[in-house]
Order: C-alpha cells, then sequence, then structure tokens
C-alpha cells in the first residue's frame, strides 16, 4: 500500500513535469506528436528506473562505505550518460524513423534535469532499494502520463484556429500552463 | 598522499570501465551498418525538406535514391546542379533535368475582366474571396487576384503585378508548385520550362458569356484546334493544349480574337510578357 502510494504520488500529485517543472525540454520539444512523444516517455521512464536503481547501488554500496559522497554528481551523470547512450544504440537498431522522430532529443535524455532529479531525490528522502524503484517508476510513468497529454493536446491544436501571434511555441506554452494547473487539483490528495 | 584520494580515482575509474565495457558489449551487439553514401547524398541536397520529390524529406530522398527507388535527378528544387551531385555520388549519369515552373493560366487582370457591381469586403485571400460568391469578377474561373499564392511561396519567387495578376520570377523559383496548390482555382499549373505555348484561360463558358466577362478570355471559337492537326483540342468551350503532339508553328496565334493562345518566347511578334 505504502508503496503504491509512493507510485502514485511520483506518477501524478508530483508529477515531475507538471508539478515540479523538470525535463521541460523534452515536454515541449517531442509533444507534437503522440507517437513520438510516447515513445519518448518510454525511452525516458527505462532511463529513470534503470538510473534509480543503478544510483541506489553506488550510492549505498560503494559511495557511502568509502565516504565518497562528494563524487555523487560525477557518478549519477555517468550512470545516465551510459543509459542514454544504450537506449540510443537500441533505437537506432529497433527503429530508424522513431530514432529520426526524436533527434536530438534522445541524446539530450542525458542532461534531462528530470533524471539527475531523481537520483538526487533518492538521495535526499533516503528511500530504501525498493522504494527507490518504484519512486523512478512512478516518475517515469508520470512524465509518459504528461508528454503524451500534451502531445494528444497539440494535434488537436494542429486542427484550430489559433491566432497568429500565439502559433507555434506560444500556444504550447500556454498549454502547458494549463495543464500544470489542472495538476496542481491533485495537490494534498496524499 | 592522501588514501582518500586514490579511493576515488580507483572508484570512479572503476565505474568508468565497468559502463565503457558495457556500451562496447551493447555496441556489438546493437551496430547498425548504414550505408554512408546515404549521408553523402543527404549532404548534397538542398535540405529545405519541402517533400516535393513526394519523398518524406530530404533524407528519405536519399535513402531511396541508394535504394535504386527514386531517380538521381529527382530532387525538382536543387536542379541540374544537385541532380549532378548526387549522380556522381551515385556513379550514373543525371541527364538533363528540366525544371518545372509554375504558369498562371488567366490573364484576366483588373483591366481585362469585367467586374461585378458587388464589392468585396473581407479579407484579402483568394479562398475566402472564392467562397464569398466568387470574388468581384465576373469570371468564375479566373484569377481571383487575393495573392495568396504570392504568400503561400517559400521562396519570394512571386509578386502580383500592378493588373492584379501574379507574376513568376523566374529566376528565384525553384519549382517546388506550392503556389500552384494554394490556389483555389487551379489557375497555377506546373509546367517544364521549356514549353513554350499555353492557352492562358480556365474560362468554359459559351463563347457569348465568356466574351461578357473578360476581354482577354478563350472563347471557345476552336480555330486553334482546327488548325493545329490534333495538337489542340477543344474541351468545354476551352482549347486544351496537348503537348505531346503539337506543333508549334501550325497554331495560328494571329487568328485567336481574344489572344488567349499564346506562345511566351516572343517568336510570334506579338507584345507578350510572360504570364
Amino acid at each position: 500500500m505504502e508503496l503504491l502510494l509512493l507510485f502514485l504520488s511520483a506518477a501524478i500529485v508530483n508529477n515531475f513535469v507538471l508539478s515540479y517543472f523538470l525535463g521541460i525540454c523534452p515536454f515541449i520539444g517531442v509533444s507534437n506528436k503522440i507517437s513520438s512523444a510516447f515513445s519518448m516517455g518510454l525511452a525516458a521512464t527505462f532511463v529513470m528506473t534503470i538510473t534509480s536503481i543503478v544510483t541506489w547501488l553506488i550510492y549505498h554500496k560503494i559511495l557511502v562505505p568509502f565516504e565518497l559522497e562528494f563524487l555523487q554528481y560525477v557518478s549519477f551523470i555517468l550512470v545516465i550518460a551510459s543509459l542514454v547512450q544504450f537506449v540510443e544504440m537500441f533505437i537506432k537498431k529497433v527503429s530508424q524513423p522513431l530514432y529520426r522522430a526524436l533527434g536530438i532529443f534522445l541524446p539530450l535524455i542525458t542532461t534531462n534535469c528530470a533524471i539527475l532529479g531523481l537520483a538526487l531525490f533518492i538521495v535526499l528522502k533516503e528511500y530504501s532499494f525498493i522504494e527507490g524503484i518504484v519512486f523512478g517508476l512512478g516518475a517515469g510513468t508520470g512524465f509518459t502520463l504528461a508528454i503524451t497529454l500534451m502531445a494528444g493536446i497539440r494535434e488537436e491544436l494542429d486542427l484550430a484556429d489559433v491566432p497568429k501571434p500565439f502559433q507555434g511555441a506560444p500556444i504550447t506554452l500556454i498549454v502547458a500552463g494549463i495543464l500544470a494547473m489542472a495538476f496542481m487539483g491533485f495537490a494534498g490528495l496524499i | 598522499m592522501d588514501i582518500n584520494f586514490i579511493i576515488a580515482i580507483s572508484t570512479m575509474g572503476g565505474l568508468g570501465f565497468l559502463f565503457a565495457g558495457g556500451l562496447a558489449l551493447a555496441d556489438r551487439k546493437l551496430r547498425v551498418e548504414e550505408n554512408p553514401l546515404i549521408g553523402k547524398i543527404n549532404d548534397a541536397l538542398p535540405g529545405a525538406n519541402c517533400g516535393a520529390c513526394g519523398k518524406a524529406g530530404c533524407y528519405d530522398f536519399a535513402v531511396n535514391v541508394v535504394e535504386g527507388k527514386a531517380k538521381v535527378n529527382g530532387c525538382p528544387v536543387g536542379g541540374d546542379e544537385t541532380a549532378q551531385a548526387v549522380a556522381l555520388l551515385m556513379g550514373v549519369e543525371a541527364g538533363a533535368t528540366v525544371k518545372s515552373i509554375p504558369r498562371v493560366m488567366c490573364r484576366g487582370g483588373n483591366a481585362e475582366a469585367m467586374r461585378k457591381l458587388a464589392e468585396y469586403y473581407g479579407p484579402l485571400s483568394c479562398s475566402a474571396m472564392d467562397l464569398v460568391a466568387g470574388g468581384e469578377k465576373m469570371c468564375y474561373y479566373g484569377c481571383l487576384g487575393g495573392g495568396e499564392c504570392v504568400e503561400a511561396c517559400p521562396f519570394n519567387a512571386m509578386v502580383m503585378n500592378e493588373d492584379g495578376l501574379p507574376e513568376v520570377i523566374e529566376e528565384l523559383c525553384t519549382g517546388c508548385g506550392v503556389c500552384a496548390t494554394a490556389c483555389p482555382r487551379d489557375i497555377i499549373e506546373m509546367h517544364p520550362a521549356d514549353r513554350n505555348v499555353f492557352v492562358f484561360c480556365k474560362n468554359h463558358d459559351d463563347p457569348k458569356a465568356s466574351k461578357d466577362v473578360c476581354s482577354v478570355a478563350c472563347i471557345g471559337c476552336g480555330i486553334c484546334a482546327r488548325k493545329s492537326d490534333g495538337g489542340i483540342i477543344m474541351d468545354n468551350n476551352l482549347g486544351v493544349i496537348q503537348y505531346d503532339t503539337i506543333d508549334v508553328d501550325k497554331i495560328p496565334f494571329d487568328k485567336c480574337r481574344t489572344g488567349a493562345i499564346q506562345r511566351i518566347d516572343g517568336v510570334t511578334g506579338k507584345d507578350v510578357s510572360v504570364n
């Protein structure tokens, strides 16, 4: 029950994108089509989940025993960068069109603050190993949810008659704001 | 030396080795062999991703060329230069590419076309004018003069002349065909640049009606068709040129009472401007 609450809290109530405003770059950049947005969400979820496992192990089994906590940023970034490199190879192998659709935003997961933020949150909130995994999975699910919702709205927006000064980036940012406001409605739920 | 120093270095070094080794393994398993030719051809293309070739973009076109599914001279925007470059990379002959140029099939500008008694107030866009009772001109086939093609042109190769008709600046035109798509009345047609005979009218009205609405309309008299040996056929009161069979020298340009059929390379001696 505790874990389920933790999952829901990470995915919905404290949504990384819409409450903490982490990982806005792909959220705006890759959200023009549902299919590529969803794939981006899956890629980020994968990286987040594995990151939470590996960084927990590194932090608690290597850095803490050797009193090397000051190396946490360097080692976390190393983990994230390696995972992203792996995901990039994998996607390039499996689906060329998806690889091109994600473009520069795929390698940019490396410096996605949602993922480093996740690793640091796990340390900060002193989660156990299992809690860390659930938290990572929840955060990834929340990211996928947010970016897919955004892509759905933007696909509809393509058909709408948007006033000229608002076309493109402005209306996207406004929609993101309204979406974030909607998610604020979950605050205090858990 | 501080022991911490060594531990820190060896820990990070060890982690680095671990991940590098993992990635090296993954690279061996997941390596994608990509034909280096695709990248080179992609670099030779204009990179506008306009889709005029019929493919999803420049990269897609490059992939299709390498696979032999697209012709090396298939990029209409890049023209001869690109075709030669791509052909060189592919090791084949490019052949001659003929650029497509949009031709405006209406000469009924403000001076020639009769106007309705009603006036149009509203957005200056052809599609809007076309919806509102067909604009201000009497002719329901001709240019509306709203300049939607001019606005649509991504290369600034179209201007409205003082007569209220769009004009193509051929030096700037890449032949992408966006203007032809933009025109709600399909007046703009894409033709190979070496075609020189056109019926500059789209009016299908009967002779009397078409003469009443515009002084330069094709009234459908059929003189050009009778003399052309099948090079021109009459379709619903409008001369239609059969470019495969036409013999330009047989066309009696001076017999056309309204001057709707024109030769645009100046050989007829008439005062003719392009479009």
